[in-house]
C-alpha cells in the first residue's frame, strides 16, 4: 500500500460544509444525534442555529430535510450511511428523489468503516439501493480533494443527491487543479490490457494494483468512477473497447452495485470478460475495517490476482 | 372521477373534503397565480391516497382547471392516484406512502422558524395513518421545538382500509397521546366548516406549542350506503350508486 499520510475524508466534508454556510445563509445541516459521528459539531458551533438535531429517528430525518428544502433551504442531511439509507430509504425515494426536493443526503462511515461494530452497521448495499432511485445523484469520492469538490457541487446542483463519505483513511489522489464533475469518470492511469474501475476507499488500492500488474507486465487502466449513478457510460465503453477486460472494485455488495452498474452497460455494448470484486454476498465476520477489506480480497495483491487471473482467461484479449 | 377512473378512494375523499375546503377558501393563505411564493402558506395532504379531494380543491381554488379533473388517473394525466408536486401546482410534497407528511411539514415549519417567517404549515393526516411511527418521531421533535405555527389535522372518520381503527390498532385516547408529545389538542365535528373554521382563526391554540386538530369524520360523508362502511376506503361506485351518491349529496 502507499506510504503517503491518509486522511479522514470527513474533515475535507466538515471543513468544506463551514466554508459554504459562511457563503449562503440557507445551508443547513440535519442529524440524527449524528453531530459527532458527521463531523458536523464546527459547522454546529459557527451556526448553532442552522444545525438541526431530530434525535434518533431517520425516517423524521429525511422527512425533515425535505421539509427543509420546501421551506428554502439547502440542507445537508448527515447520517451513518447505514440508517440513512437502510432505515430511511421510503423518506429517500418519495419525500428526496421523487419529490424532486433539493435534499442533499451524506452517508458517513459507508461501507464497512465501523468494522468490529458489524453488520448492522455496515453499510454494503447503499450502492443498489440508492442507484435504484430515479432522480438521485450517488456519488462516492475518493479522497479529501475529490471530497471537498463533490460537497461544493452538492450545494450548488439544485435536487437530489447522496453522498458515499467514508471514515477510513485514504492518501491523496487529486491536486488541487483537479475538477471533479458528476457523472463523469477520471482516468487515473492509462493503459492498454484491462481496466480496473473503483471509487471511494477503493482508488487508492487500485492504483496500488495497477502498480503490481505494471511490474508483471501487465498494462491497467483505472478510472475513478465516483459518480454510481449517473453512470459515465462513455468511459465505460471506451475502457471496454480499448482495454478488452474490466475489474471492478467496490467496498460493497457485488450484488447491484458499482460492478452491477458496469455490467449492465458492458453487456449491452461491447461484451467483455468482467470480474466484480466486493463482500461477496454475505454479512461479514467479526474485524477491523482493514481486517475485513484483506479478508475479502480488497487489497491491491487482491485486484492484481483477479486482474491476472482475467487476462489470462478465454475471451479476454491477447 | 372515481367512477370514470375505475379507481381512487372515495370514502376517505368524502371524509376530508369540508376540511380541504375550509383551509383553502377560510384559512390559507396561497395564491394560485404564486404557487412557488416563498411567504405562502404551506399544505400537505399526508393521505396522499385522497388525491382527489386535493385536486378538486385545488381545481375550485383556481390552481388547475375545472374540467382537468376529468383526467383523474388516466394515462399520461398530471393527475396521478397520488399527488405529484413537480407536476400539479399547489402539492407541496409527494404523498402516497403514509407517514410522511408530517416529518416534512415539521421541516418546513422548522425552515420557517430559523427564518422567523410567519407563514403556517398545515398536514392533513387519516387517523388509521397514525399507527405509522414516523408521525410520532415527527410528534416528538415538532413538540420539543415548540412549532406554533405548525397545525395537524387528523381526518378521524375511525376507519382504515380493512376494518375500524380501533379493532385493528387502538388510536384511543388519541388526544392525550398528541397532549403527551408536547402539542395543543381540540376536538372538532370536521365536517361543521364554521367551528372548523372558529378554531383555525384561533390558531395557536397555545403559544410555544404545535396544534393538533382532530376533525371527527364520517367515512364516506353526506352518501347514505357509503357512511361508516370499510369497504368503501376504495371501492368505485357503479353508475347508478353514482347518481344516487350526488342526489343525495346534492341535498347536504
Amino acid at each position: 500500500m502507499s506510504e503517503s499520510p491518509l486522511h479522514d475524508c470527513r474533515h475535507a466534508f466538515s471543513d468544506k460544509l463551514l466554508e459554504l454556510g459562511e457563503e449562503d445563509e440557507r445551508i443547513v445541516v440535519v442529524n440524527n444525534d449524528s453531530v459527532g459521528s458527521s463531523n458536523t459539531g464546527p459547522f454546529r458551533k459557527r451556526f448553532p442555529h442552522r444545525l438541526v438535531n431530530v434525535g434518533i429517528a431517520e425516517q423524521n430525518l429525511v422527512g425533515v430535510g425535505a421539509g427543509l428544502a420546501n421551506a428554502g433551504k439547502i440542507p445537508f442531511v448527515c447520517s451513518a450511511s447505514c440508517f440513512l439509507t437502510g432505515r430511511a430509504l421510503e423518506q429517500i425515494k418519495a419525500d428526496v428523489a421523487y419529490s424532486n426536493a433539493n435534499v442533499k443526503l451524506v452517508g458517513i462511515s459507508s461501507g464497512m468503516a465501523y468494522g468490529a461494530l458489524g453488520p448492522t452497521h455496515h453499510s454494503i448495499e447503499d450502492f443498489a439501493w440508492t442507484r435504484a432511485i430515479a432522480n438521485l445523484t450517488v456519488v462516492a469520492p475518493a479522497d479529501p480533494e475529490e471530497t471537498r469538490q463533490a460537497v461544493h457541487l452538492a450545494a450548488h446542483t439544485h435536487g437530489p443527491i447522496f453522498l458515499r463519505l467514508s471514515r477510513m483513511g485514504v492518501p491523496e489522489i487529486y491536486a488541487r487543479d483537479y475538477r471533479f464533475e458528476i457523472g463523469k469518470a477520471s482516468v487515473l492511469r492509462d493503459g492498454s490490457d484491462l481496466t480496473i474501475i473503483a471509487n471511494g476507499v477503493m482508488v487508492a488500492r487500485a492504483l496500488a494494483a495497477a502498480d503490481l500488474l505494471a511490474a508483471a507486465g501487465v498494462s491497467a487502466r483505472v478510472l475513478n468512477m465516483a459518480t454510481v449513478r449517473p453512470l459515465d457510460r462513455d468511459a465505460i465503453v471506451a475502457a471496454a473497447r480499448e482495454t478488452g477486460a474490466i475489474v471492478t472494485v467496490e467496498e460493497h455488495t457485488v450484488f447491484g452495485g458499482l460492478g452491477g452498474a458496469v455490467a449492465e452497460v458492458v453487456v449491452q455494448t461491447v461484451p467483455v470478460p468482467m470480474r466484480i470484486l466486493g463482500v461477496p454476498g454475505v454479512f461479514a465476520p467479526t474485524g477491523g475495517a482493514e481486517w475485513l477489506l484483506e479478508h475479502f480480497g480488497l487489497t491491491a495483491d487482491g485486484i492484481r490476482e483477479a486482474a491476472l487471473e482475467l487476462t489470462r482467461s478465454p475471451g479476454a484479449a491477447a | 372521477m372515481v367512477v370514470d377512473a375505475g379507481n381512487g378512494h372515495i370514502g376517505g375523499d368524502l371524509s376530508a373534503t369540508d376540511i380541504l375546503a375550509t383551509l383553502y377558501f377560510g384559512v390559507l393563505r396561497v395564491d394560485p397565480a404564486r404557487p412557488d411564493d416563498p411567504e405562502r402558506d404551506r399544505f400537505i395532504l399526508s393521505k396522499g391516497h385522497c388525491a382527489g379531494a386535493l385536486y378538486t380543491t385545488l381545481a375550485h381554488r383556481g390552481f388547475i382547471p375545472l374540467d382537468e379533473l376529468r383526467t383523474f388517473m388516466a394515462p399520461l394525466s398530471r393527475l396521478n392516484g397520488h399527488p405529484d408536486r413537480n407536476k400539479v401546482p399547489g402539492v407541496e410534497t409527494n404523498t402516497g406512502p403514509l407517514g410522511h407528511g408530517l416529518p416534512v411539514g415539521v421541516g418546513a415549519a422548522i425552515g420557517a422558524q430559523i427564518d422567523g417567517a410567519r407563514w403556517r404549515t398545515f398536514v392533513l393526516t387519516g387517523d388509521g395513518e397514525l399507527q405509522e411511527g414516523s408521525n410520532w418521531e415527527a410528534a416528538m421533535t415538532a413538540g420539543h421545538r415548540g412549532l406554533d405555527r405548525l397545525t395537524v389535522i387528523v381526518d378521524r372518520n375511525r376507519f382504515q382500509q380493512g376494518d375500524a381503527t380501533e379493532s385493528t390498532v387502538r388510536l384511543d385516547p388519541l388526544a392525550d397521546r398528541w397532549r403527551a408529545f408536547g402539542w395543543a389538542v381540540a376536538e372538532v365535528d370536521g365536517h361543521d366548516h364554521a367551528a372548523l373554521l372558529e378554531l383555525f382563526n384561533r390558531l395557536p391554540l397555545e403559544q410555544g406549542r404545535p396544534t393538533c386538530i382532530i376533525a371527527h369524520t364520517t367515512k364516506g360523508k353526506g352518501v347514505s350506503f357509503m357512511e361508516d362502511r370499510a369497504e368503501w376506503h376504495h371501492k368505485v361506485p357503479s353508475r347508478d350508486q353514482l347518481a344516487r351518491a350526488l342526489e343525495e349529496l346534492k341535498d347536504e
